[in-house]
């Protein structure tokens, strides 16, 4: 089996287990409450190493490129309360622009 | 309509990128007809992409799909019948149709859930398909900016997340782990190793109390 459709298989199976969890198994019970919070904080973290990740990662190194002048469009979009198509467009266009001109 | 729209334009994207990092065509259909959750698929992609293993990707879109074992829980209620029924209604879960059919006060609007997540579904499914086969005609995501509209996207997804000082300090940190690590481990690695980050958040709020 390809890697791909390892990933592909593994990540389905295991993403309708997660949906599942609460309607299927849990009925009416909640988590104890440090686990909660623990699960709740995991959102934040992780799109905070993907913001990282997507933006200077490369392979085994640091990359500084395009890609940071789209994250900082894209952040003066949020900040101006852009809408998310508007911000990912922004954010496009400028790595794009900076890109052809570097 | 304006939730389906953006999530079919981020499924039109998700098979475009799918596409060129070398997922093929029926690959990513089945991924986003199964996961249905945009920011693991997208993460699933960037790993693959960057030559990051299997098992990278794989950790990295469990634990970004391990919300749905809570959001789930959370609208149990909603649910009834069979156990077949309550597992096929149950894949309508997505953070935009849960985020929509919350009421406020802690319960959640069943027709609501059930009407934006077989909306939101149709959308990322069919963008899906758009975006892997137009994404040959399209050319280089590259030119088109894409890698650096994805940090972005996940930057406008995080902003919501920051409510409170223990959120923001353990996004702060995860995405310090992230950067520590990039050099220094194969890709994929920091991004699970900063999950640790959300475990130390939590210990600092209980000290806290």
């Amino acid at each position: 089996m390809s890697t791909v459709w390892l990933v592909v298989l593994v990540v389905g199976v295991a993403t309708v287990a997660l949906k599942a969890t609460g309607p299927v198994l849990l009925g009416d019970r909640t988590l104890p409450e440090p686990v909660a919070r623990v699960v709740a904080l995991l959102a934040p973290v992780l799109l905070a190493a993907l913001v990282v990740t997507q933006t200077v990662g490369g392979d085994n190194e640091l990359v500084l490129d395009a890609r940071l002048a789209g994250v900082g469009a894209g952040g003066a979009a949020i900040a101006a309360r852009a809408p998310l198509p508007a911000v990912v467009v922004v954010a496009a266009a400028a790595t794009a622009l900076v890109r052809l001109v570097a | 309509m304006a939730v389906a729209a953006t999530v079919w334009f981020f499924g039109a994207s998700f098979g475009l990128v799918a596409r060129a990092a070398g997922m093929g065509v029926a690959a990513p259909l089945v991924l986003s007809a199964t996961t249905f959750a945009g920011s693991a698929q997208f993460a699933i992609t960037s790993i693959l992409a960057g030559s990051g293993s299997a098992v990278a990707a794989i950790a990295a879109a469990v634990l970004l799909n391990a919300r749905y074992a809570p959001i789930s829980i959370s609208v149990a209620p909603l649910f009834h019948g069979p156990r077949l029924r309550r597992l096929a209604e149950s894949q309508l879960i997505v953070d935009e149709s849960w985020a929509l059919s919350s009421r406020g006060d802690g319960r959640f609007d069943r027709r609501l859930l059930i009407g934006a997540g077989l909306l939101l579904y149709a959308a990322w499914v069919s963008g899906t398909a758009v975006g892997v086969f137009a994404g040959k005609a399209i050319g280089d995501p590259k030119a088109l900016g894409l890698d650096g509209a994805f940090p972005a996207l996940f930057l406008a997804l995080l902003v919501p997340q920051l409510r409170s000082r223990t959120a923001t300090q353990a996004a702060l940190l995860g995405g310090a782990i992230a950067l520590v690590l990039i050099p220094v481990t194969p890709p994929g690695v920091p991004i699970v190793a900063a999950s640790t980050a959300c475990l130390l958040g939590v210990r600092r709020d209980e000290e806290a109390a």
